[in-house]
């Protein structure tokens, strides 16, 4: 069965080309980049050569590059940097729709004593800025504020936020793992301390992550060990991956971004053909500032994680919102922060594209799935309530 | 990915008996759309008081379904004396087994299997029986108690995995562990007192959460709300606009209005609606 892969945001194919690129690097050079010898020292070149290639994507310098394990690595670094780095501050500012690499990391400090304020979002998913700028306080160690969010796609002004908090004389921080690849992200156009990345959303594998880091930016290593990365993250580099982390931004600055354009018109015909075929179905989000690759659809009355087992049978892979599909019985916390109804939030699909998304993709998921909808909302007692109720008038 | 048997699927993916009996015999509905899952049972007699044809419909995940579909083919052909025996635990086994976070599926159709039932026989629906302790899913004590005794469950996950109590806003998780130790005997001490707000804190932290959780949600759907009054832990509101006229305002009440006071204010608070 063919795969129809709408799931980008979860992760992404590794590109044929970061594959070949890294394969040396599993097989003969195998040299520990830390060591005297050349052999050794030419893989150091090589990741010396894939740190420029990440700087180059998002206008950094590659000093400024420190290579992680994951972006949850990446996430956890920068507030760890940033609260060590001023212990006599224990206030800590992000929102209520973060990724868990930031949204329980903030909870776990709120249990060690820090103060954290959650700045709500309103029901299209746009942050509520004064809220935000009204806690920003002496006692404000960092302010963490994701780019793009990864379930609707909303997208925080993060050039606007960064230059207000530095005015403050705050660290401020972006988890960018869902915006680096999709749009452009540039470290000299907006203001940002430190901004998290993540191979496996842009077609390099799993397992390597990227912190950038501002000069200037005071700074604590998270891993304590050797030298690697100038002394900020101990630990022998993922040499392979990182080639690929540097491939892969080559690919994304060259031919991937040019690319979104022809990707938002997936992701909009996708969507049309949806809300035109489906009643009782809509956008979560605001639509007119998100992702180009990502749309968060409600279809009330229906359970999500139905809808995904049900789409699976057809070789199709989303997301979901429901509680069922979590393990958890709420429904996603992003979602419940807009106020999304649970009518909707339950049944709620995330489709995210990429690069490798065809036309005929778009064509399965619009065949196949107004079908799963029809036959679930017939096993649904609240679809009869509600449409009984719409007869009655 | 659930670890789903193949059984699990063949029900989710070929449900037997969906629909409804127009003349049924017993009717049993539980769950809710805020829960994430409910289920509507319908059967009716034979001659020889048997259960000749039962359907379902149900709102929910693949195992909902598959359970849902699972209690309609064991009941068929059951006396009702018979089909009062029915455990959830036996449509967990029908199943060929549910994923321990997924039993509250089969627990659903027991409970609406005894609905239906106690509908036929004419009793009186059931007052809650004993007090809620998770707020957010609406169990009570007895629930617990029941579902901890009659599988033997040992923690707060095991609960929540079985009749979701706790699997929310965690603030019953305190009574839930009394409850388990009280059933297994080795109870915990009680549960250390909440802070308590003075009057003008709580009705300051209720205007706050109205005005910043709830009124923007209800007013995009073209609803609104209004406090009326706070007396101790009941807080009085009126619902205006589209609200004021949906079927569904009491779910919007207790659902949704009642949890976030009870997540921003204190777990105490009991919403209660003043007619427009």
């Amino acid at each position: 069965m063919k795969i129809v892969y709408a799931d980008n945001n979860a992760t992404t194919m590794v590109a044929p080309e970061v594959l070949e690129a890294m394969l040396p690097f599993l097989k003969d050079q195998y040299g520990n980049p830390s060591s005297m010898h050349t052999f050794g020292g030419r893989v150091g070149f090589a990741i010396k050569d894939a740190r420029a290639k990440v700087a180059d994507l998002i206008g950094a310098s590659p000093e400024e590059i420190v290579f992680t394990g994951c972006g949850t690595e990446s996430d956890n670094t920068a507030i760890w940097a940033a609260l060590h780095a001023q212990p006599d501050k224990r206030h800590v500012v992000t929102t209520r729709v973060e990724h868990p690499a930031v949204k329980s990391l903030a909870e776990s400090l709120a249990k060690k004593g820090y103060r954290i304020t959650f700045v709500p979002v309103d029901g299209q998913g746009n942050l509520d800025l004064d809220h935000l700028y009204r806690h920003l306080s002496e006692d404000t160690a960092i302010v963490s504020i994701m780019w793009a969010n990864n379930e609707t796609g909303v997208l925080f002004p993060i050039d606007e936020i960064a230059q207000r908090v530095r005015e403050h004389g705050i660290v401020f921080h972006t988890d960018a793992v869902q915006a680096v690849g999709k749009i452009p992200v540039d470290v000299r156009q907006s203001p940002v301390d430190m901004l998290s990345m993540s191979g496996h959303k842009i077609h390099a594998p799993k397992g390597v992550g990227v912190l950038y880091v501002r000069k200037g930016t005071r700074f604590t290593p998270h891993l304590i060990g050797g030298h690697q990365e100038n002394g900020r993250r101990g630990g022998t580099e993922n040499t392979a991956s990182i080639v690929g982390f540097g491939k892969a931004a080559e690919l994304a600055a060259s031919q991937w971004l040019k690319d979104m354009d022809r990707v938002k018109r997936l992701r909009d015909r996708l969507e049309n053909s949806l809300l035109e075929r489906v009643p009782n179905a809509m956008i979560n989000g605001n639509r007119d500032r998100r992702l180009p690759n990502t749309t968060s659809v409600a279809f009330e009355y229906v359970e999500g994680e139905s809808i995904l087992l049900m789409m699976d049978q057809y070789g199709i892979c989303a997301s979901s919102g429901s509680a069922c599909t979590s393990g958890s019985l709420e429904p996603s916390h992003v979602l419940r922060a807009m106020g999304v109804p649970f009518t909707a939030a339950h049944g709620s699909i995330r489709f995210s594209l990429g690069t490798y998304n065809t036309d005929e993709d778009i064509d399965t998921i619009v065949e196949k799935l107004p079908p799963i909808i029809d036959r679930l909302r017939d096993m649904s007692p609240f679809w009869h309530e509600a449409k009984a109720k719409t007869a009655a008038g | 990915m659930w670890e789903y048997t193949d059984k699990v699927k063949d029900h989710f993916l070929n449900p037997r008996n969906v629909g409804v009996i127009e003349d049924a015999d017993g009717i049993g509905e539980v769950g809710s759309l805020a829960c994430g899952d409910a289920l509507k049972l319908t059967f009716k007699l034979d001659e020889n008081q048997r259960i000749r044809d039962a359907k379902f419909q149900t709102f929910g995940c693949a195992s909902a379904i598959a359970s849902s579909s699972a209690l309609t083919e064991i009941i068929k052909g059951l006396s009702l004396e018979e089909a009062s025996k029915i455990t959830n635990e036996d449509i967990a086994d029908y199943l060929g087994d549910l994923p321990k976070e997924k039993m509250h599926c089969s627990v659903m159709g027991r409970d609406a299997l005894e609905k239906a039932i106690a509908h036929y026989r004419g009793e009186a629906e059931k007052k809650i029986d004993g007090e809620i302790v998770c707020e957010c899913f609406g169990v009570t004590d007895r629930e617990i108690e029941r579902a901890v005794r009659e599988n033997s469950l040992r923690s707060i996950e095991d609960v929540t995995n079985f009749v979701k109590a706790g699997g929310a806003c965690g603030n019953c998780h305190e009574k839930i562990e009394q409850i388990i130790g009280r059933i297994i005997g080795t109870q915990k001490p009680a549960a250390k007192k909440p802070v308590r707000l003075t009057n003008l804190q709580k009705i300051k932290l209720v205007e706050e959460t109205l005005d910043r959780e709830i009124k923007p949600a209800l007013q995009k759907d073209g609803g609104d709300i209004e406090l009326v009054d706070v007396d101790g832990n009941t807080v009085f509101l009126r619902l205006c606009g589209n609200c004021a006229a949906c079927s569904a305002s009491q779910i919007t009440l207790k659902h949704y209005v009642e949890t976030k006071l009870q997540e921003f204010v204190t777990p105490e608070i009991v919403v209660e609606e003043v007619a427009g």
